[in-house]
């Protein structure tokens, strides 16, 4: 029997990271998730994007080096970080007011499976085997409704192949209607009210495959184009 | 009013069984350590504890929970992120023998309930979980147009925190991103106690950089900043 495997080769997760970035605007404040996401920090340099830690700061640096450590200063994926000019420290609570208080402009998030109605499941993976009520939430529920854009960074397809774009989430929802752009390995995706409309895909694959791995009917865009980076 | 207690043994000598303790910290930032150790020492029993993580940067509570100490947990990110990890995590295997309750809520909700409890709020309506399972057994509610659930605060009988700087009289300074659940666990605890990495007389501390007002503190021990390395997968 074969083994069970993704089957086309698209993007790095650098480069996922990277297409992120490049659809980020200057003058945004900006959450990254844990994962493909925290990557978009390292192509942002020098750009006018601050990045909210939801531990409690604004303006959060690069990754510390070795050596500039300090156990005080960290994000929320637990990485030692660093101060920047204009980095400024609140508690948690004042974190999640800001980001439930609709201030946040995007926020990037994992997901395990995206729905073509833009529903998100990211936070309970079943395969862990816990009861459905319990797993690592974090802040994934609160930056899912409260910031103003929902972007998804992740691979296409799991390890073994299985679809992640989906009709329906058969995992718990982080939230329901809230995904507005998805950007994988194989292709950019907006999620609307019509449905999911294929916008780019990855250089050499064709909208017929990327289809192939994705649930529900894609709707061409008119302007469809390879990825850009 | 000098708060200050001789040791941390004494700080948490009062705590009985079936306590229910705030542990303030976001993985190794701002997390009273040593608190949590003299806790074990002292052995209280049928606890709940309220807490970021149960074991991913926060290892020093595993012997609470290795030593039976632990009734239940109320957590927003409690088990690491690696299932080969978590499988030996005695946490872990705890809530899957049915040893330890679990009670999880999105980090903001978590956050907010502490919070209404420290400034006299029953309830509040929240945007976050609508269409979740964490919506289960909650009220909703559409304000504008949009749905909203019921949560209820939380009122701890005691708090763990921790400060870089804390004053006889319990005002406390946090440094950076430590600061993160301290405050809000420091005002809903009926009796909080606070770690000092530095304690100083009152008026040393710039009255402008309080982050925590020592009217929410009834304790505080001085210890000694410990150092570690962070993983949380």
């Amino acid at each position: 029997m074969a083994e069970k495997r993704r089957q086309f080769d698209g993007l790095s997760r650098e480069l996922i990271a990277l297409r992120i970035a490049n659809e980020l605007e200057d003058g945004t404040y900006v959450n990254l998730g844990i994962g493909i996401p925290t990557l978009v920090s390292n192509w942002i340099e020098g750009r006018d994007i601050v990045l909210q830690a939801e531990i409690g700061m604004l303006n959060t640096g690069p990754l510390a080096a070795q050596g500039q450590v300090d156990q005080d200063l960290i994000n929320a994926s637990c990485q030692p970080v660093t101060e920047m000019p204009g980095t400024c420290y609140f508690s948690d609570c004042e974190s999640f007011a800001m980001i439930r208080g609709g201030y946040m402009d995007v926020a990037v998030l994992g997901a395990l499976q995206v729905s073509e109605k833009g529903h998100l499941a990211g936070w309970n993976n079943p395969e862990r085997g816990f009861p459905e009520h319990i797993g690592n939430i974090g802040g994934s529920m609160d930056l899912a409704v409260g910031a103003k854009k929902v972007i998804v960074a992740m691979e296409h397809t799991t390890r073994n192949g299985d679809l992640k774009i989906v009709k329906k989430c058969a995992y718990p929802v982080t939230a329901v209607g809230v995904v507005k752009l998805i950007v994988t390995d194989l292709a950019v995706i907006d999620v609307t009210y019509n449905g999911l409309v294929l916008r780019e895909v990855a250089p050499g694959l064709t909208p017929e495959e990327v289809q192939s791995v994705t649930e529900p009917k894609l709707i061409i865009s008119p302007d469809l184009r390879e990825i850009q980076l | 009013m000098d708060k200050v207690y001789p040791s941390l043994d004494d700080a948490v000598a009062d705590i009985p069984d079936g306590a229910s303790i705030a542990i303030g910290g976001f993985f190794t930032a701002g997390t009273p350590v040593q608190l949590i150790q003299a806790l074990a020492r002292k052995g209280a029993k049928n606890l709940t504890v309220m807490c970021q993580s149960m074991g991913p940067g926060n290892e020093d509570i595993t012997p609470l929970v290795v030593q039976g100490q632990i009734r239940k947990a109320i957590c927003n990110y409690p088990f690491y992120r690696s299932a080969t990890r978590g499988a030996d995590s005695p946490f872990e295997k705890a809530v899957r023998a049915g040893q330890v309750e679990l009670e999880v809520y999105p980090m903001g909700t978590f956050v907010e309930k502490l919070r209404a409890a420290g400034a006299g709020l029953a309830a509040f309506y929240t945007p976050t979980g609508v269409g979740t399972v964490a919506e289960r057994g909650k009220e909703k509610r559409k304000f504008n147009g949009r749905e909203y659930l019921l949560e209820v605060a939380i009122k701890p009988d005691y708090a763990f925190v921790y400060a870089w700087r804390g004053d006889r009289t319990g005002n406390l300074t946090c440094r950076k991103t430590a600061r993160n659940y301290n405050p809000d666990m420091a005002a809903a605890a009926r009796i909080t106690i606070a770690a000092v990495e530095g304690l100083v007389e009152p008026g040393e501390l710039d009255p402008d950089k309080i982050h925590i007002p020592g009217i929410y503190v009834q304790r505080v021990v001085q210890v000694d900043r410990r150092n570690y390395i962070p993983s949380i997968d």
